[in-house]
């Protein structure tokens, strides 16, 4: 395995208990850097791909590594520290509701046991990097949705991850709202962490232009540099 | 692995902080361990009550047999040695009016002293002999009583003058003793199982709101232990806050009822004194209230753990 590969999936076979087969021999990698979509239509598998990065499903068949991390191999009891690798962002924001917007992202540094200054810094650096430095006293009910999830990146990126994975980010947003969004997850491309994105947004990827991969029936039918969404959902 | 000192910090902040960001489940859970431990500590304190009195009630029974004026020495003895062979007796003292008469003095005290000064010389003493006799148990008392009283019945002489022993409060009290701790047993197992319902059902409550929260945590990537430890805290400080109010609130109506029933001295003076039991008693609950607290959010977190 190449030193540049953050993700790399080897003939990936996902069923689950229903019989449903979610996956069906995925193979795939992304190199370090890479700001990848992954569309296609729901149901398709996306969210399965997405579930096996950050190791909250386990593959059927084949391998999966991150970060060089055999994940489907990987103890329980390891899963933990290959998450702290890992950025993840969410449709619905996944805060934890009766924190404050500085303490949810300062959890994710006093889960690694950050020495309480250097965490202190480093929150409110990234806060400022989101934009939202002055409402870090707020609870997440106090936030508008785009607040909301300018806070899960914060948290994603605190721990300065070598991947970031974001589930529809910006499906529970407006269009204006989303942009910022897609800026925001650009710059932090920008400055060097992969991005794994699922969306539905069809306007989003062809005006910012990646890589795409498209998933349908749990294979992958395109995988395109510089690709377009390519449905009309 | 090893935790900092600065995490450890950081666990015990948290559940501190959590009681208070729960509200109202927080004041729910200690609602339901004051009510379990309050209905558990009056449920000991009866007990130790009962147990108290029947134990002062045990050594205080006593058949006396008082003899009539016309029974002599040879009769005395057969008499006597016919009531010390009764199995349920334990033993048999005889007690002349003479020393009868010096035991009534002492219990009288200096100032009674006067009252009986006309009786005290052996010709005008109105008092008979008698015989105190110790049962072996304390339930045994009426029908010795009664087995005494009958020997009237195989002497033609009619020895026995009178039997006396607590005069129906003996019956009464180990009656009342049964009764108390059965309805005790059975009240207590009604209302434990309330409130262990109670406790269980804020459990499966706080069990869905903390489901996602934690696993919020471990996308994070908060290992178990470090999820665990705040709710913990939280946990044992619930279990104590809960306790402290139920101990807080035991002795005050404890001691109140004290204070009421200072009018009627034998009933005042059978309750136990608190000094006597408060710290087993309040240590008890304290414990238990915080492993009841402890258990709680274990339970409650330990299915959303699960990977």
């Amino acid at each position: 395995m190449g030193s540049d590969e953050v993700i790399e999936m080897q003939d990936v076979w996902k069923s689950y208990p229903n019989g449903a087969h979610a996956l069906q021999g995925v193979s795939v990698k992304i190199d370090r850097n890479e700001f990848v979509y992954v569309v296609g239509p729901s149901g398709a598998g996306k969210s399965t791909f997405m579930k096996l990065i950050y190791r909250e499903e386990v593959p059927t068949k084949g391998q999966i590594s991150v970060n060089g991390f055999n994940i489907g191999k990987l103890k329980p009891r390891k899963i933990p520290y290959v998450r702290r690798n890992i950025g993840v962002v969410f449709q619905d924001f996944r805060l934890l509701p009766k924190l404050t917007a500085y303490e949810n992202v300062a959890f994710a540094m006093e889960v690694i046991e950050t020495p309480t200054k250097q965490m202190k810094k480093r929150v409110m650096e990234v806060l400022e990097l989101v934009g939202l430095r002055e409402k870090a006293g707020r609870q997440p009910a106090q936030l508008s949705g785009g607040e909301q999830q300018r806070i899960a990146i914060a948290r994603a990126i605190v721990n300065n991850p070598s991947v970031i994975i974001a589930d529809e980010p910006t499906g529970n947003l407006d269009p204006e709202t989303s942009w910022d969004i897609m800026q925001l997850l650009d710059e932090i491309n920008f400055r060097g962490t992969t991005i794994v994105m699922a969306t539905h947004n069809k306007d989003i990827v062809n005006k910012m232009r990646k890589r795409v991969i498209a998933i349908e029936n749990g294979q992958i039918v395109r995988d395109q540099v510089r690709g377009e969404y390519g449905y009309d959902f | 692995m090893d935790m900092t000192f600065r995490t450890f910090l950081r666990h015990m902040r948290e559940g501190v902080k959590s009681i208070f960001r729960n509200g109202w489940m927080s004041v729910a859970s200690i609602t339901s361990i004051v009510i379990s431990l309050f209905i558990l500590g009056v449920f000991i304190l009866l007990v130790l009550n009962v147990n108290a009195l029947a134990d002062k009630a045990d050594s205080n029974v006593q058949v006396s047999a008082y003899l009539n004026l016309n029974v002599d020495q040879e009769l005395r003895e057969r008499v006597e040695k016919e009531i010390a062979i009764m199995p349920e007796v334990k033993e048999i003292r005889f007690v002349s009016k003479d020393e009868g008469m010096k035991d009534l003095t002492e219990s009288f005290g200096t100032e009674g002293q006067d009252l009986l000064d006309g009786f005290t010389n052996e010709d005008t003493n109105p008092l008979p002999d008698s015989f105190i006799i110790n049962v072996v148990e304390p339930t045994t008392v009426p029908a010795v009583a009664q087995k005494v009283e009958s020997l009237n019945e195989t002497y033609p002489e009619k020895p026995i003058m009178r039997v006396k022993y607590g005069e129906g409060t003996v019956e009464k009290l180990f009656e009342i003793t049964k009764y108390v701790r059965n309805i005790g047993f059975i009240f207590v197992a009604g209302l434990g199982l309330m409130s262990m319902f109670l406790i269980s059902n804020t459990i499966r409550v706080t069990i869905l709101a903390r489901r996602r929260e934690i696993s919020i945590m471990k996308l994070v990537g908060a290992t178990n232990t470090f999820i665990r430890w705040p709710f913990f805290v939280e946990g044992a400080l619930i279990g104590l806050i809960g306790s402290l109010i139920t101990v807080g609130a035991l002795f005050l109506g404890y001691s109140q009822l004290h204070q009421a029933l200072i009018g009627d001295i034998t009933l005042s003076q059978s309750l136990i004194p608190l000094s006597e039991i408060w710290h087993l008693l309040g240590g008890l609950l304290l414990l238990l209230g915080m492993l009841i607290g402890i258990w709680g959010s274990t339970m409650s977190i330990r299915k959303s753990l699960k990977v």
